[in-house]
């Protein structure tokens, strides 16, 4: 496994996953090893990517972080704090963009923005305040906040899922494919706002993708998580050098394909026909 | 920030989101409105019908309010379990519940304050339900002690949170048939507790299990306060029970929920896809 350059004693530590293993049982003789072993860790203010086709594992980790499930084994602990034993703390800490923006589609955008206050404690002036903001670096348009989402493209309403994301302040910020199903522009969009916040505040991001360009564009380090397992993880220029014979023009692509066996759209048409 | 500051916010934002969906889908609570008006005139009726079936003569006003007021609780019930029920059934829905699981607040003040609602909104929408059936029927409610019977009922409502929570599990652990089975739980709920009879007319060990339970002691105080014309304060029969119960079914509730979500989390069962 290909260490990175972060030095882990210099920096605080804003997660680590110690060896965690998660397994659902989908009935007496199948179990499937959604998460195998899996450690690493991320320092404050690092954008770390975790690469991989869908059913990798990579939601399942999410929501383990996020203590909506929790490990079969090993440790999870954001800033020192363990997610199962400190959970309620945990939670002032995090906040999650995942692949569906889900909200109450019949409220508007600022009924559920204002509830997500609420949940956090955050006094509804205060909300009001910081959401306008908010709204001004997302390029949300103001005049329908007030609209249902229902109403929203999905653009549109992963914008206001990331606007709930930032409302609360999260230290570590989960994202969990936010770019997946959006058209071009919205995409660059969010990858444009993934990059400001990565240059203007010191939010640690957790992003899982299987867009291996997004990753490398974002990310100070990856990881390459296959079957429930992390194949491989380092800075990618780093692993990058690490592929044989493909130093000059190499990609995170190519990356993948040497520590998998196989390409990452290989895998997801394997995925599907399994699903048939 | 103060903690009881944070969990006061939480537990107005959970109010505030109920009265805002409520809004939204204002029409189809009008729909349901018209639906639990019509299955109470049906019981109205069937109390009214009943000289028909012998040639003893009955008190038809009695008996009219006796099966209204089995049909207001049940409705009463039926608002106060699905609101609390689809504490986690709607959010699954719209994909809500991780985000709304994952919200530094305490499942008691999520929970309590969701309850909070339903009992406000149930005890408007009974109210209203009460009004419209009067007006199918010449009923003499002169005699009738209404404060008394909405504390009756306000007093039960913190047993029947303690078994809405309770019941609040089934659609937690099970995404599919669980609200479903709410429904057969508050139906046996009300079979056991005498919701169109006396007890007295179950057999023994029938009788043994509606003792037990929160609505038996809630209808006849209704019953009493609004048929006989009792005041709260000649209640204590019914209501000290309900206040006993309401002081264990509570936390009760609160602790079962608190230990199925940990099950939930474990075998990945608050979202289906996880």
């Amino acid at each position: 496994m290909i260490s990175n350059d972060v030095n882990p004693e210099t920096c605080i530590k804003a997660l680590e996953v110690d060896n965690i293993t998660k397994i659902f049982k989908k009935n007496k003789n199948k179990e499937i090893r959604a998460v195998d072993s899996v450690r690493f860790e991320i320092m404050k203010g690092e954008i770390f990517g975790v690469l991989g086709p869908n059913g990798s594992g990579k939601s399942t980790l999410i929501r383990m972080i996020s203590t909506l499930l929790i490990p079969d084994s090993g440790n999870i602990r954001i800033f020192g704090m363990d997610s199962v034993r400190e959970a309620n703390k945990v939670r002032y800490m995090i906040n999650r963009v995942s692949v569906e923006a889900s909200f109450f589609k019949k409220l508007s955008a600022m009924e559920n923005l204002l509830f997500t206050a609420g949940l956090y404690g955050i006094s509804k002036n205060i909300a009001k305040k910081k959401l306008m903001d908010i709204f001004d670096i997302i390029k949300l348009d103001k005049k329908r906040i007030h609209d249902p989402l229902e109403d929203f493209s999905r653009g549109m309403q992963q914008k206001v899922a990331i606007a709930r994301a930032f409302l609360t302040s999260p230290e570590l910020l989960l994202l969990d494919e936010p770019t997946t199903g959006l058209d071009p522009r919205a995409k660059r969009e969010v990858q444009a706002l993934m990059e400001k916040v990565k240059s203007e505040s010191n939010t640690t991001i957790l992003l899982t993708t299987h867009d291996m360009e997004e990753a490398d564009m974002l990310c100070s380090r990856v990881a390459i998580m296959h079957k429930g397992k992390i194949r491989v993880q380092g800075d990618s220029e780093h692993l990058k050098k690490s592929v044989p014979d493909r130093e000059k023009d190499c990609t995170l692509e190519d990356v993948f394909m040497f520590y998998t066996g196989s390409s990452l759209s290989e895998e997801e048409a394997e995925e599907f026909q399994e699903v048939v | 920030m103060n903690i009881v500051l944070r969990e006061l916010r939480a537990a107005g934002a959970f109010i505030e989101r109920n009265f805002n969906l409520v809004k939204r889908y204002w029409k189809w609570e009008l729909v349901f409105f018209v639906y639990t008006v019509a299955n109470s005139v049906t019981m109205g009726f069937i109390g009214k019908g009943i000289e028909n079936f012998s040639d003893s003569k009955v008190d038809v006003n009695y008996l009219i309010l006796y099966m209204l007021i089995g049909s207001i609780l049940w409705g009463y019930l039926s608002i106060l379990f699905e609101i609390v029920a689809e504490t986690v059934a709607w959010e699954r829905w719209e994909e809500t519940i991780e985000y709304t699981f994952m919200a530094p607040v305490s499942r008691a003040t999520h929970l309590m304050s969701v309850c909070l609602f339903s009992i406000f909104y149930g005890l408007i929408r009974s109210a209203l339900i009460l009004l419209t059936v009067s007006w199918f029927f010449n009923l003499d409610l002169s005699n009738a002690q209404f404060l008394a019977a909405a504390g009756v009922l306000a007093v039960g409502s913190f047993s029947f949170i303690g078994l809405g929570m309770i019941a609040a599990i089934l659609p937690l652990i099970s995404p599919e048939k669980g609200v479903q089975v709410v429904h057969i739980f508050q139906a046996l709920l009300l079979m056991f507790s005498g919701v169109y009879y006396e007890i007295e007319v179950l057999p023994v060990w029938m009788q043994n299990v509606a003792k037990l339970s929160p609505a038996t002691y809630a209808l006849q105080g209704m019953r009493k306060a609004i048929l006989s014309g009792e005041s709260f304060d000649r209640l204590g029969e019914y209501s000290i029970p309900l206040v006993f119960m309401g002081i264990v079914m509570l936390p009760l509730g609160i602790f079962v929920f608190s230990r199925m979500e940990i099950y939930a989390k474990k075998k990945g069962l608050l979202k289906r896809n996880g």
